[in-house]
């Protein structure tokens, strides 16, 4: 009789390693937070809030270009936040000295907002820069921080 | 001591448990943001969008967007008098660079900036196959690119299309909502340099939020409501022709 079972007992072993080396390997590649919130690895939250800023955001750039903030006050790019026209600058934000803000071409610039569209809102105040200006740089006549040109200084 | 195959046999499995604490050290969130206190989505406001683009190149400078591909983009719509299911879409570079000269008033005509819609039922997030994107506690839809295979499953699932795969890491990606911002305090790269305050982060588990005064009293809609995906990017003022 006992002799009839020896192959089942060979057949168990081979299992119950068989069962040990799936638990090992399982425990060594599924990562240690997955399921910590659902079925995906938890940790990986953290790893994509780690992520470096690029823009500093207009609280920080208004803590030091308060010159600038008072100017904008006058007028209504008030309302434009510093590094939608400037570019990401956090760099600058962390390191005044070695990183500066890249100069910019207002005649590009400007027309990104203000050429005219008839998808625009009809109040918001729109040019066709080519008969306006002919390629000369908004900047020219208008101070970009407060673009409206008063009449004692107009040209 | 020399490596048998007994040796190695026994030295692998040991060798793999090990090579994860070398991995350990991983970030943690900031000390003061808690997983469970938000509820992100974010606000559209069609008729402010001058379709400037600041928010498409702000977008690509932020998260290092690959040129030609896009995690958020502005169309351009032209609705010809009825004919509100066939409107003609167009979207340059996404938008990247502003529009051109335009001055034909015929028709219907507006701007609609698109983004990833942080579904609360994301299709996304339930046909892949590992795990490897997911909603967070706080209702973000996130791309874990360390885990994810690149199958593309969930690029064709989302109804909105703002799913790609990055050419450089091979792997789904998408917008974040600039969850590496947004758990700083920090509004996201697109509402920060939105001029005309037409993007807006919104968390709608804070009661302080403007959010839930504008919902109250303007006509919101999201997109493809009939999907229900359970979007969380609201649009104001949006046109029935909008797909």
């Amino acid at each position: 009789m006992s002799k009839d079972i020896e192959h089942l007992i060979r057949l168990a072993a081979v299992m119950a390693a068989a069962v040990v080396a799936f638990v090992i390997l399982r425990a060594a590649v599924v990562p240690r937070s997955f399921g910590q919130y659902g079925h995906y690895r938890g940790a990986a939250i953290a790893e994509i809030a780690a992520r470096p800023i690029a823009f500093a955001g207009r609280d920080t750039c208004e803590a030091c270009h308060t010159d600038v903030v008072d100017q904008k006050k006058l007028g209504k790019h008030q309302v434009v936040s510093c590094e939608a026209c400037h570019g990401a600058l956090a760099g600058h934000a962390g390191d005044p000295a070695s990183v500066q803000p890249a100069k910019l071409d207002t005649a590009v610039l400007c027309a990104r907002c203000h050429e005219a569209n008839s998808a625009k809102p009809k109040d918001f105040p729109q040019v066709a820069t080519a008969e306006h200006s002919a390629g000369v740089a908004c900047a020219t006549c208008h101070q970009p921080h407060r673009p409206k040109i008063e009449t004692e200084g107009k040209r | 001591m020399d490596i048998t195959r007994r040796r190695l046999l026994v030295l692998l499995p040991a060798a793999a448990v090990a090579w994860k604490y070398v991995h350990a050290g991983t970030p943690e969130l900031s000390p003061n943001y808690t997983l469970t206190d938000h509820w992100w989505g974010m606000l559209i406001d069609i008729p402010k969008c001058i379709g400037c683009g600041s928010c498409v190149r702000a977008c690509a400078q932020e998260n290092d967007v690959p040129e030609g591909y896009y995690r958020t983009w502005v169309e351009r719509y032209h609705v010809p008098d009825w004919h509100i299911e066939k409107p003609e879409v167009q979207s340059p570079d996404g938008g990247k660079q502003g529009f051109p000269l335009n001055q034909d008033s015929g028709g219907k005509n507006f701007f609609v900036p698109k983004l990833c819609n942080h579904c609360a039922d994301s299709p996304c997030t339930q046909v892949c196959p590992v795990g490897a994107t997911f909603v967070t506690p706080d209702g973000v839809v996130l791309v874990d690119k360390t885990y994810c295979l690149g199958c593309r499953y969930c690029v064709q699932a989302c109804p909105y299309g703002c799913r790609f795969i990055n050419p450089k890491t091979k792997t789904a990606d998408k917008c974040s909502l600039c969850y590496h911002r947004i758990t700083k305090g920090l509004t996201t790269a697109c509402c920060e340099v939105c001029p005309t305050g037409a993007r807006q982060l919104a968390d709608l588990k804070n009661p302080k939020d403007p959010i839930h005064e504008f919902l109250r009293t303007h006509t919101v809609q999201v997109l493809k409501p009939h999907m229900a995906t359970g979007a969380k990017v609201f649009y104001n003022g949006m046109d029935g022709s909008v797909r």
